[in-house]
């Protein structure tokens, strides 16, 4: 019985949460927007798909959740094919869209309860739901508030508990934190891992690259309709050729300074730049250091290693 | 979706429409009482008694099931257009896009939003109606059926327009220089037998006169036109609009990319 029921769940969860194969998308203008992409993501992941703007990640989204319409290709969500049963498949699905796409003259509780009554969820559910979501992500004082009256940091929590309102298996955020101060930003990254860890599959796409680093497993790069990238975060940076620290020094540098076998650059009196290929050691830094008398009071990357890689490989295909 | 589910979801819609028009009553449901109250006093009451009778009734009983059916004809009409193009234009069709809910139940749950408004106003109107003149009902099923189907009616043309309107202009066009011209030569103010006999059979091609008249007849047991045929007429229309309206839900014409 424990082998059988074992077995089951062992399938239920090989099923992938988004199979992609071949999409392709033309617009009426003759502009491909997806050139035949493949994707799968599993269950359970945090998955972040980035490319530069125009790269199609809004058009596989849209078509994901229907309000594009596809080409070719084939959408699967958590092994349903939209093709063959798109209501059953947009069940699965909770989606954060990039622009505000509410009603500004609604109530913010009318508007998470009312996207309940579309899902079908009886209305005490709806009503429960709802106050528990607004409650998570801080907008239960503003419940009773026009939704145009929220800051630009609350409509994109408002659009997240209206997304999360029927409980879905998949959520998909389409650059939820543009124009979200650093504080709101890492609350919502908390809530995000929350929901993340409790077993929801979330797909993001963002411009902030050390935001797929902090949160995400699984990656996907697309630029000009393809995928040109598609792994774990960890395997992605570990082929980072060449990294750039900073490191802020106690006292100023003096004029001179070489670090034997690195290429350094002064920036200021008390910082330099280091370049650190991939093989060596940035304690062979530090050792030199030392030996120059320098006291380093802390370090940082030039840029974020997955910035550093997402040019790489954007330009690489451009 | 579960039978249970959709009704859930058209329910959802329809009380967020009647919540849209109830709480902006100052602009859906007031400037009808008053504009039919004027058309009561000045056509009814100051002109309607110079012009005598007009198929056997005085004027004013005679223009009172126009006027209603007018207030109707609007109402249901620009619910739906205003509330369905605002919706578009505000993105937030996209929430009832993304969800599961069918496409015939959201057609629907708009065509009712709009129905519920035209009936709503047309009891105001009538209530406003028996300050001027007594009336009596001749028929109460030819008025409920013809009230019911003339609201889908228009509810669904409204909706067809918000479709296609690109923008605010584009919702006011059609009730400007189509629909208020239709209602107006469509027999509110006149009987057909006053017209020649080009414009008579020229006018039978406007709907609203099957429309006007068919309602004429459920109230006071006249009519210009026959009754099967308006009937017939109506329904035909409605289910053109309707097909329609589910053509351009299932293709995402102008909803979806």
């Amino acid at each position: 019985m424990a082998r059988l029921v074992c077995r089951r769940m062992t399938r239920y969860f090989m099923i992938p949460a988004l199979t992609i194969e071949n999409l392709s998308k033309s617009y009426s203008n003759g502009f491909q927007a997806l050139k035949g992409i493949s994707l799968e993501v599993r269950q359970g992941d945090f998955f972040a798909l980035l490319g530069p703007n125009g790269a199609g990640k809004s058009t596989t989204i849209g078509i994901i959740c229907s309000l594009v319409s596809k080409s070719g290709g084939r959408v699967a969500v958590h092994g349903v094919d939209i093709d063959e049963d798109f209501p059953a498949a947009k069940k699965f699905i909770g989606i954060v869209p990039q622009e505000f796409n509410f009603n500004q003259f609604e109530k913010v509780r009318d508007i998470v309860v009312n996207q309940a009554g579309y899902y079908g969820l009886p209305a005490h559910l709806a009503a429960e739901r709802a106050d528990k979501y607004l409650k998570e992500l801080g907008l239960w004082d503003k419940r009773d508030v026009a939704s145009r009256m929220l800051s630009g940091g609350m409509k994109r929590r408002l659009m997240i508990a209206r997304a999360l309102v029927h409980e879905p298996k998949l959520l998909i955020l389409d650059e939820p934190t543009a124009g979200v101060d650093i504080e709101m930003r890492r609350s919502m990254w908390d809530f995000l891992r929350k929901i993340n860890a409790e077993g929801t599959t979330i797909i993001l796409t963002t411009h902030y690259l050390e935001e797929a680093e902090a949160l995400c497993r699984n990656i996907a790069i697309i630029n000009h309709g393809n995928i040109v990238e598609n792994s774990s975060v960890r395997d992605l940076l570990k082929r980072l050729h060449r990294e750039v620290f900073i490191l802020d020094c106690a006292a100023a540098l003096p004029e001179s300074i070489a670090i034997e076998g690195f290429v350094t650059r002064v920036i200021d009196e008390q910082s330099l730049e280091v370049e650190v290929e991939k093989g060596q050691h940035i304690n062979e830094v530090f050792t030199q250091m030392d030996r120059h008398g320098i006291q380093v009071t802390s370090m940082r990357n030039r840029a974020n290693r997955l910035e550093e890689m997402f040019v790489n490989l954007v330009e690489g295909a451009a | 979706m579960t039978p249970r589910e959709q009704f859930i979801a058209f329910m959802t819609i329809l009380r967020k429409e009647i919540k849209r028009y109830t709480r902006i009553w100052t602009q859906t449901l007031l400037p009808s009482a008053i504009t039919m109250s004027l058309y009561f006093v000045i056509f009814g009451s100051l002109i309607g008694s110079r012009i005598g009778d007009m198929g056997g009734f005085t004027y004013m009983q005679f223009v009172v099931p126009g006027l209603i059916m007018m207030a109707i004809v609007t109402n249901s009409y620009s619910n739906v257009v205003s509330s369905f193009f605002g919706s578009k234009f505000n993105h937030s069709v996209e929430e009832l896009l993304v969800s599961p809910t069918p496409n015939y139940v959201i057609l629907m749950g708009y065509v009712l939003g709009g129905v519920t408004r035209g009936l709503l106003v047309a009891v105001i109107v009538t209530i406003v109606s028996l300050f001027f003149t007594h009336l009596h009902i001749h028929n109460w099923f030819v008025v409920i059926a013809i009230v019911l189907m003339t609201s889908i009616l228009f509810a669904l043309a409204g909706f067809i327009n918000a479709v296609y309107a690109n923008n605010f202009d584009d919702i006011s066009i059609v009730p400007t220089f189509v629909l208020t011209p239709l209602i107006y030569l469509g027999g509110v103010f006149y009987s057909m037998e006053l017209l020649p006999d080009f414009w008579a059979a020229v006018s039978k091609l406007n709907p609203l006169v099957y429309v006007v008249n068919a309602f004429r007849y459920g109230v006071l047991g006249v009519s210009d036109v026959s009754l099967p045929f308006a009937f017939g007429m109506i329904a035909l229309f409605t289910v053109a609009a309707f097909v329609f309206s589910m053509h351009l839900l299932n293709s995402g014409k102008r909803l979806r990319q």
